[in-house]
């Protein structure tokens, strides 16, 4: 079985980011990179897969610049067995990253392809189910269960606003990571040796498909209007005189 | 300008989400037209006929409707879709489901999360766990949108109904089926409507201590909500995680017990009006958007408030 994992470089979910100086873009000069934290559990899933069964091969895949390979690497720490770079300096859409991911669903043939449910650097949740759509295959968002059968289908738990659902669905599909999934192991050094070794071919984006063109503009982007400090009650009587008079105890 | 207002529903009650996804569609066109796609739906398109800014309601009643699957109901949108300027949704996991999908099949880049409309093309929307708001301009023909439930008013009920025109398409894809749903029943309202939330962290430190939190949210009528660490060592269930990767919550009231306030987590529910944090830790991140905070062992406050109220 082949899986593959599309992954996501993004700024580190530890780092508070800015707008740039002229308001257009988030400043991104000096920044910590890191692989998107739901991409790591898609990438921990697959190697989980592998390790259950005898037959997998797991490609990751990511579009973005050169030095992505750094994340390509870590998840070939992890366990995944090549890389692909399709490498680019423009920033795409999830559209356009669907677009590129479709072609190499087209040529790679995978019957599983894992991805993280969001990236926290847009927050979009969709590249997953765009590429489903182009493919015209069976989507499983927001995973938290998988369960594959012999019967050429997968089980999914889904996290829902109201609970969970249990869908089957046909293979290939197209499957996103929730939180809750699994916990991703750390590479031993021995494995972050191998994965040096380990193939990452690098495709110029223009080479795999016509560059999309980007179908949003950037009009501005600011930091959010901060809510004013409060105050600090002394008891629990205080705090509910100081709610019934901003009306919080209507 | 006419807007297609996807809407969520069990097949018997109309998705509050939704009817704030029509506030939004009339802000943006002067025809706001709701599908009801599913399997014996009759009494939700109902509902979508009764609500204000609604021009006409669309009901597609099939099996293949029935579960909601994303497969299914994508393709039926895009039928409908190029009559429209906009289709939206709620962005909530169903909206989140398939509308993306919506976007392949039209060739369309999505906007998610949208919080404020500007104009027919320019939409706001946060980044970065909400640390930044975005202004962006989609150039699609057709713009396909997911809302923030928490930042536009539920259209109300109570007009004379709309038209009700039943749709006779149908699209059985054959790719994927519904096994079960596991819906958590409960007596609490859910998170988004909720006039007041109380939301535990990890501090609540097990299930059983967690009942505090259910008997103070009762005590208000409110929902309860909880910090990703709480729902990682498995005190509640994972819905009720307010956050960036979860639910997006602005109450009149706010209180969060426990909870030392990362980022992610605010993400969820700083746009409530009024926060209350109680925490052990002075130096807890939550304090700084809390309206009053308090400084004490949450297993001393609970009973008291609860006992004040």
């Amino acid at each position: 079985m082949k899986i593959l994992v599309p992954i996501k470089r993004v700024v580190d979910y530890n780092v508070k980011v800015r707008p740039s100086d002229d308001g257009l873009d988030v400043d991104l000069a000096n920044v910590k990179m890191a692989i998107n934290p739901f991409c790591e559990i898609a990438v921990e899933e697959a190697v989980r897969i592998k390790e259950s069964r005898n037959d997998c091969e797991i490609i990751v895949v990511t579009v973005g610049p050169a030095k992505a390979s750094e994340q390509l690497r870590a998840a070939l720490a992890l366990g995944a067995d090549r890389a692909l770079l399709i490498e680019t300096d423009q920033r795409l859409e999830p559209l356009a990253i669907a677009k590129c991911l479709h072609k190499v669903f087209e040529l790679e043939a995978p019957e599983l392809v894992l991805l993280g449910k969001q990236a926290v650097d847009y927050d979009n949740n969709q590249t997953g189910q765009i590429l489903a759509g182009l493919c015209g295959i069976a989507q499983g968002t927001f995973c938290s269960r998988i369960v594959l059968s012999d019967a050429g289908t997968v089980e999914v738990s889904r996290e829902v606003d109201d609970g969970l659902e249990v869908q089957r669905l046909k293979l290939p599909a197209v499957l996103t990571t929730d939180l809750r999934l699994n916990e991703p192991r750390y590479a031993a050094l021995a494995q972050i040796m191998k994965a040096k070794k380990k193939p990452i071919v690098v495709t110029a984006l223009a080479d795999l498909i016509p560059v999309p063109s980007a179908r949003t503009k950037t009009l501005g982007v600011a930091i959010p209007p901060a809510r004013k400090a409060g105050q600090m009650v002394a008891s629990v009587q205080e705090l509910v005189e100081k709610l019934k008079a901003a009306g919080g105890l209507a | 300008m006419s807007v297609l207002v996807l809407a969520q529903h069990d097949n018997r009650v109309l998705n509050e989400g939704t009817r704030r996804a029509v506030t939004a569609a009339t802000q943006l066109g002067d025809s706001v037209v709701v599908l009801v796609a599913g399997g014996g739906c009759q009494a939700v398109a109902t509902q979508a006929c009764e609500m204000e800014g609604v021009t006409k309601v669309l009901c597609a009643d099939a099996d293949c409707f029935r579960d909601q699957m994303a497969e299914n109901i994508a393709q039926l949108v895009a039928e409908l879709a190029p009559d429209f300027s906009h289709v939206i949704a709620v962005g909530s996991t169903f909206g989140k489901n398939v509308l993306p999908r919506l976007g392949a099949l039209l060739d369309v880049q999505p906007i998610s999360d949208v919080v404020a409309i500007e104009s027919p093309d320019i939409f706001v929307r946060p980044i970065y766990a909400g640390d930044l708001l975005v202004r962006v301009q989609s150039q699609d023909s057709i713009k396909v949108l997911t809302v923030r439930g928490t930042a536009f008013e539920a259209a109300p009920s109570g007009r004379p109904p709309c038209a009700l025109e039943p749709l006779s398409a149908t699209f059985e894809l054959g790719l994927s089926e519904l096994v079960k749903r596991e819906i958590s029943e409960s007596d609490f309202p859910s998170l988004e409507n909720a006039r007041v939330v109380v939301s535990g962290g990890k501090a609540l430190g097990s299930r059983e201590n967690f009942d505090l939190i259910y008997r103070l949210a009762g005590k208000f009528k409110g929902a309860v909500g909880a910090s990703r660490s709480a729902v990682d060592a498995g005190y509640v269930p994972n819905e009720l995680q307010v956050g960036q990767t979860g639910r997006m919550v602005a109450p009149e009231l706010y209180i969060a017990v426990g909870i030392s306030g990362a980022v992610q987590h605010l993400a969820g529910m700083k746009d409530s009006k009024v926060v209350v944090a109680i925490n052990k830790d002075p130096d807890a991140a939550i304090f700084d958007v809390a309206d009053f905070g308090l400084v004490a062992d949450l297993f001393d406050v609970l009973p008291e408030l609860e006992a004040q109220l």
